[in-house]
């Protein structure tokens, strides 16, 4: 058994991040709720793991607190995220603040309200360098000029002065990738950097993150509830459900044959690969409210192998194979079906 | 810019108008100006030379025509109670009160802002909460209760402070703080509304993820942002405190504008009282265009929206 097992890095590539049996909860009215509970997930060098999951299942969360900005009414309550080693939860906030950028940096989803609207862009770009390098003004220009050039500003050294809304929104998602990977941290946090744009603007900015992440050999953490993303794009995946990992492995493997029935049903209500005329299959029922999380398995009441015991016993991520893991007391009637 | 400004100064001549055409007759309702300049004992003769000579005889809609006509060549009529050019007493007494109101406004935005920005940083922390008492009450503080109640314990009692006047440093401490009370306690709970839904916002967050100390996110990153709605209060409180001056001047005999309007009216010095209200008026719309320029200055949407 492996409750705080670490599935995701494959042997060769030297660990860059590993978050260990991480719980956040919510303080509410009503006592804390949990949103988070024990995750845990590793990426390597130059590696990209997808945290894979529906809205609310608690993958934002999960990111936000690896960068530790969560709002004031979240609370990181156990756990552990190594960086290079090293416990960042352990560390005082100035020691924090020092490794936000050249070590662990984050984009996040919706670049218009990201950016700041009365600052220009080209301040914005310069502050990683203002801020952790102390560079003059002009040196720090300099450098978010080459960025923006970098990233596929046109004429960068122009667009340097104009104001976020003068941008559009996948202008606005390289400015925000530009200003995360400035200081070339060794893990980059992506939470759903795609879902605000269009469809071919999203298959640019992914293009752009692999190529950054092959130029720094940075660690990518993909923040998703894309299928297909994660297909094309990452090379491990954690599939996320009511705030814990249920599912974790090599993505070809994983979603080539499933070991947990949440995945099955996620890969199962994919438009492809089903006759037209037929009745796509979905997953019946919904998430669990955080406040409401069944006893034992919190997906058994939406699951076709459930039985007495998923009530009960709460099923552990357990290794099922070399690289692979999965949350199900039944996990091999999916890999022998 | 140029087109907006013109825009705005334009759509201001209106009500400016409308406020000197309520001022011209409804000073002429507070009663015949003869009753008080001349002896009881005078005659209709000596009564009916004095609205002659003052020009109160003719019907009012010639008397406004007459007095807009002057207006527009820059006469602004003489003072009946000391026969001076009433242009040069409503000059004269202007600098006190806009010294009285800026130095108030200076205090209570810079006040305001320090104590909203730390009060919205941790929401329902005790120091938001002690924040929101203070400004609440200070907000409710009916001004003239407080300013006689401080001339009562700091000038009467205690002798520290003069009760009126305008000689020295002390003699500034009660009126200002009169005319501060309200406006510091309105923008506090502004400052601190505004500052709380900017530090909500995801480029805060952006902010923090680049490593940003707390000092850099509250007034680089939020305050900006916090800047609109402050400024929409702040202004208001500001035409709050030109006109407000009337009860500060009159209880602390500050020699501003305010205490020669009431002045004024009580001794129907019509030339005086229209020419006080003119320039308040005209302050209050500069005000407003100043205004104007603030949030183009604040905002690079504003300033775009207003170029095009």
């Amino acid at each position: 058994m492996n409750r705080h097992g670490t599935p995701g890095t494959s042997g060769a590539e030297s660990t860059a991040l590993e978050v260990r049996g991480l719980s956040v909860e919510l303080r509410t009215p009503g006592g804390p709720v949990p949103v988070v509970r024990d995750v845990g997930f590793s990426v390597g060098a130059g590696q990209t793991l997808a945290l894979l999951g529906e809205s609310g299942c608690g993958k934002s969360m999960t990111a936000q607190a690896v960068a530790g900005l969560l709002d004031p009414v979240a609370e990181v309550v156990g756990g552990q995220v190594l960086l290079g080693g090293r416990d960042v939860l352990r560390l005082g906030p100035r020691e924090r603040r020092g490794l936000a950028g050249p070590e662990l940096a984050m984009v996040f989803q919706d670049a218009l309200t990201a950016l700041n609207p009365v600052h220009t862009v080209g301040s914005q770009l310069a502050e990683p360098f203002r801020i952790h390098e102390r560079a003059s003004r002009g040196a720090a220009r300099e450098r978010a000029v080459e960025l923006m050039e970098r990233v596929g500003i046109p004429e960068p050294g122009l667009r340097f002065r104009s104001y976020p809304h003068q941008f559009s929104g996948g202008m606005r998602q390289r400015l925000l990738i530009a200003m995360a990977v400035a200081l070339r941290p060794s893990v980059l946090l992506a939470d759903e950097p795609t879902t605000a744009l269009d469809v071919t603007v999203q298959a640019q900015i992914m293009e752009l993150l692999a190529e950054l992440r092959r130029e720094t050999r940075m660690a990518l953490v993909l923040i998703t509830h894309d299928l297909a993303v994660v297909a094309e794009q990452a090379d491990q995946v954690a599939v996320m459900y009511s705030g814990t990992v249920v599912e974790s492995g090599p993505v070809a493997e994983v979603f080539a044959a499933p070991r947990h029935p949440y995945t099955r049903g996620l890969l199962d209500s994919v438009p492809a690969g089903h006759a037209r005329g037929t009745v796509l299959p979905s997953i019946e029922g919904a998430p669990p409210r955080p406040t409401a999380v069944p006893a034992g398995c919190a997906f058994r009441t939406r699951c076709p192998l459930a039985r007495e015991r998923c009530a009960t016993h709460e099923p552990p991520l357990s290794a099922t194979g070399p690289g692979r893991a999965s949350a199900c007391h039944y996990w091999k009637e999916l890999a022998d079906a | 810019m140029l087109t907006f400004l013109g825009r705005r100064i334009l759509s201001s001549a209106i009500p400016l108008l409308v406020v000197v055409l309520g001022v011209f007759f409804l000073a002429r309702l507070t009663g015949d100006p003869a009753n008080l300049y001349l002896p009881l004992s005078a005659t209709q003769e000596m009564r009916d030379a004095f609205s002659a000579k003052h020009g109160f005889d003719d019907p009012l809609p010639a008397q406004f025509a007459e007095y807009l006509s002057q207006v527009a060549r820059l006469d602004f009529g003489e003072s009946l109670r000391t026969a001076q050019p009433a242009a040069e007493a409503v000059l004269r007494a202007f600098p006190a009160t806009l010294q009285l109101a800026g130095i108030t406004m200076l205090l209570a935005v810079a006040g305001a802002v320090v104590v909203g920005s730390l009060a919205a940083r941790r929401p329902n922390s005790p120091a938001d909460r002690i924040a929101g008492f203070l400004s609440s009450a200070s907000a409710s503080t009916p001004d003239f209760w407080f300013a006689i109640m401080g001339v009562l314990v700091f000038a009467v009692t205690l002798g520290w402070l003069p009760t009126s006047g305008t000689v020295g440093s002390a003699a500034w401490v009660l009126p200002v703080a009169t005319l501060l009370i309200r406006p510091f306690g309105v923008l506090v709970q502004v400052v601190r509304g505004a500052m709380v839904t900017a530090l909500s916002e995801p480029y805060i967050k952006v902010a923090r993820a680049k490593g940003a100390g707390e000092r850099r996110v509250l007034f680089r990153h939020a305050l900006r942002n916090a800047g609109a709605p402050t400024l929409t209060v702040a202004g208001d409180l500001a035409v709050g405190l030109v006109n407000g001056a009337v009860v500060v001047e009159t209880i602390f005999g500050w020699p501003g504008i305010g205490k020669l309007m009431i002045d004024s009216i009580l001794q129907r010095d019509f030339a005086v009282l229209q020419a006080a209200v003119l320039l308040t008026s005209l302050t209050i719309f500069a005000l407003n265009i100043l205004i104007d320029i603030c949030y183009a200055l604040l905002d690079p949407r504003v300033r775009q929206g207003a170029m095009a």
